[in-house]
């Protein structure tokens, strides 16, 4: 059987070149790899391999052909032993067409885009579940923010084997905010690994070792230094589960203060919230108190998918009350109701709770009565507690402590304008950063940071107030 | 592994491949000596021209061509492509499309051998341009500080797409690259299988017994474009004729194997029709396979909990 040698693509987007020249004619015997011809496209001149092994039976088209498309025939060889009797009845371009694979993926995309809800998106938090019930008679005990941090590991680590924590200064420095501490003594160095400052190294590392059947927990000293892991984070960390169709889960949490500190100037002061809950394949947290800190720390660890857990160095030594319960894990997912009101819905996450809460009590003295929604979880977001609250109030204020330009109060502002806008009686109002490098000066920081002020400002704008 | 990747380029000009395809030929020996020094239960990961390591992890050949061609039957289900494929069952780890990300990736695979005290020990490789990663030498820095069992296979083809290694590199003899580190190296002819076996026998050995990461440059030479679009026009036809014609790999092992009379001529082209048919059954596999289901657009971002 005769073999057709087709017109080859030679990057991913030709669709027709020129046939530049032979370097064969009829008679002559080509091995795999022999260059037969040269084609040239808007681009480059590519040399063309024989793939077969043959004689040269015909030459289809002629050198300096223009416009040849890609997989027309451009010769013909026979195989070993076939002579020219083996042409009669074999009409080049016979041979079944290749599929035309530009026409066929069509439907899936279409699906997507004329969806208005996100259909299909895991954006969305769907039916998380709730808190577990607190049993009555439970006693609290007043923790700080970094020890139910630190609880929440230690437990981890006692029940499952696989659990360990690695980063920079973790284990014999106890943790650069403390966090870690005493976690070398009780599990020791194997599974408190004390890096050396090589941030994408080691979140590669720790991916690594994730594909490996651990549970690695990844300590950033910071946010901002991950930024060097970024690669890591979403490339090799949310993405392969998808490109591996379905077969390689990477159990792993990448958690450290985000945010602003305190007059450590742009570099080390960045809210990275948006970055992060914009890539499909990660889950994204990010707590308010003690509790939640510890119960979706917790979740993070014994989740099959990579997390990222945004913790804030000012509030690691706020104390808040923690259920003595032995095993309180909390579903990620789940926004919470911090407040009740009826007036206007103020979300918030991380630090920028205790600002809304502290807003909504002076607001109230102003007879405004507001609800607000800590968001705890980032990706997927619960839209459903947010677009309930905003039926009940009508008025919107989004806070965070990140610029607002493509931010998570941007995105909330979207879904409740989409899903709830009949119910709306303001356009939504946003609390956010400046949008500028956070200044070192005192001044210029305060001014650039958004706190009580700004949103009881904006609440008030929202119920055309004042 | 040649006759796949011929096989690959072909559905590549006729269409039914599309996007980066990176093809390995001229390369064999090196994936092929490596993985015989291997033992079960040992892991690899590599870069994005993985097609023949896929292969000779005991991949199949339809599902690697399925891959390929975008379809269901890939064992990615269509969604990977050439550069991200992988199987758990073989111990192959992909795949990856960063440059240089699988260094770090492969060690961090070291570790949970260590860890979990498995004997095992993870092959990892790169190429002549990924070895300018700064992830590398923060990857060879844990290796060596920690003693992780993992070997560092550099396939130095002498090109990183289209710039020659002494345009790139200031220091071209790339085993050295882990000296300063305290990881021995050593720089083989990677055209001869039986050099890249022994000198891989050594490696796994050394880190097998726990004394950390040992590298190999593997000297060789990729005889197509850096991918299906590449012209090649950075270096001559008489240079890449001259690696054919007397080094190439396969016929080395051609020549050892007739002169040693394990074979004769007619056994090996029995052989080598075997090959073809398995090749050829993986192409028509992978024109016929479906496409996925469009459902599967929205499979496999996250496990369920």
């Amino acid at each position: 059987m005769p073999i057709e040698v087709l017109m080859p693509a030679l990057s991913p987007t030709m669709e027709e070149g020129t046939l530049a020249k032979w370097n064969v004619k009829v008679g002559d015997s080509v091995s795999s790899g022999d260059v037969i011809a040269e084609i040239e496209t808007d681009k480059a001149t590519m040399e063309v391999e024989a793939v077969e092994e043959g004689k040269i039976a015909k030459l289809l088209i002629e050198e300096g052909t223009e416009g040849v498309k890609v997989n027309a025939p451009i010769a013909i060889l026979l195989e070993e032993g076939e002579d020219e009797s083996a042409l009669e009845g074999f009409a080049a371009g016979t041979a079944p067409a290749p599929q035309d694979s530009a026409d066929t993926p069509s439907e899936a995309p279409a699906a997507a885009s004329n969806s208005l809800s996100d259909a299909g998106s895991n954006f969305h938090s769907v039916s998380a579940g709730s808190d577990p019930e607190i049993p009555s008679g439970t006693s609290f005990t007043s923790t700080t923010v970094r020890d139910a941090l630190r609880d929440a590991m230690a437990e981890e680590m006692r029940r499952d084997e696989t659990v360990f924590v690695m980063g920079e200064e973790v284990a014999e420095y106890q943790g650069a905010y403390k966090v870690t501490r005493e976690l070398l003594q009780e599990f020791g160095a194997k599974r408190v690994i004390d890096t050396p400052i090589t941030e994408h190294g080691f979140a590669g590392v720790g991916v690594g070792a994730a594909f490996g059947g651990l549970r690695p927990i990844v300590e950033f000293m910071t946010f901002n230094f991950a930024m060097q892991a970024i690669d890591h984070i979403i490339n090799s960390a949310a993405k392969t589960l998808y490109m591996s169709g379905g077969q390689m889960g990477c159990p792993i949490v990448f958690r450290g203060p985000n945010s602003a500190a305190s007059r450590v100037g742009a570099q080390h002061s960045q809210d990275y919230s948006a970055w992060y809950a914009n890539v499909p394949g990660l889950k994204v947290i990010a707590p308010y108190d003690a509790a939640d800190a510890k119960g979706l720390l917790k979740a993070a660890i014994r989740d099959p998918n990579p997390v990222v857990f945004l913790e804030h160095e000012l509030i690691y030594g706020e104390s808040f009350d923690v259920p003595d319960l032995e095993d309180y894990v909390l579903p990620i997912g789940k926004a919470k109701i911090r407040r009740e009101g009826k007036d206007v819905t103020i979300t918030a996450h991380s630090r920028m709770v205790g600002f809304a809460l502290k807003a909504a009590e002076k607001l109230a003295e102003d007879g405004i009565d507001a609800e607000v929604v800590d968001l705890r979880t980032l990706r997927p977001l619960d839209t459903e507690t947010i677009v309930n609250s905003v039926k009940k109030t009508n008025r919107l204020v989004t806070a965070e402590e990140g610029w607002g330009r493509m931010g998570v109060g941007a995105e909330i502002a979207a879904v409740v304008t989409a899903e709830a806008f009949d119910y709306l009686d303001a356009p939504p109002a946003r609390v956010h950063q400046e949008d500028v490098p956070l200044p070192y000066a005192a001044n210029l920081e305060a001014m650039s940071l958004p706190g009580v002020e700004d949103i009881i400002a904006a609440v008030k704008k929202v119920c055309y107030v004042g | 592994m040649r006759r796949f990747e011929e096989k690959a380029g072909q559905l590549y000009g006729m269409g039914l491949i599309a996007g980066f395809c990176h093809l390995y030929i001229g390369q064999e020996a090196v994936v092929t000596g490596i993985q015989a020094a291997l033992e079960e239960g040992d892991q690899v990961i590599t870069g994005y021209r993985d097609h023949a390591h896929m292969l000779a992890c005991g991949m199949s050949a339809n599902g690697v061509m399925a891959e390929l061609t975008g379809r269901e039957g890939g064992y990615s289900r269509g969604k990977g492509g050439s550069m991200h494929m992988f199987s758990r069952d073989k111990q192959f780890f992909g795949g990856h499309g960063i440059v240089g990300a699988q260094v770090s990736l492969g060690t961090g695979l070291a570790l949970a051998d260590q860890y979990k005290g498995n004997k095992k020990v993870c092959a990892t490789y790169f190429g002549d341009g990924a070895a300018n990663q700064g992830q590398v030498y923060e990857s060879f820095n844990m290796a060596k500080l920690w003693n992780l069992p993992v070997i560092y296979v550099i396939e130095n083809n002498q090109y990183a797409m289209g710039t020659a290694v002494k345009r790139a590199s200031s220091e071209v003899e790339l085993y050295k690259r882990g000296i300063s580190f305290g990881i021995p190296g050593e720089q083989v002819d990677g055209m001869d299988v039986l050099a890249v076996k022994a000198a891989a026998d050594k490696a796994v050995k050394h880190a097998r017994e726990g004394n950390g990461p040992y590298i190999l440059e593997m000297k060789t030479y990729r005889y197509r474009g850096h991918s299906m679009s590449d012209p090649a026009k950075y270096r001559t036809r008489d240079e890449v004729n001259e690696v054919r014609e007397h080094r190439d790999p396969i016929d080395l092992v051609k020549k050892l194997i007739m002169d040693a009379e394990y074979a004769s001529e007619d056994d090996l082209k029995e052989i080598e029709k075997r090959v073809k048919a398995v090749v050829n059954e993986s192409a028509e596999f992978a024109k016929n396979s479906p496409e996925p289901d469009p459902s599967e657009l929205y499979t496999d971002v996250l496990i369920e909990a």
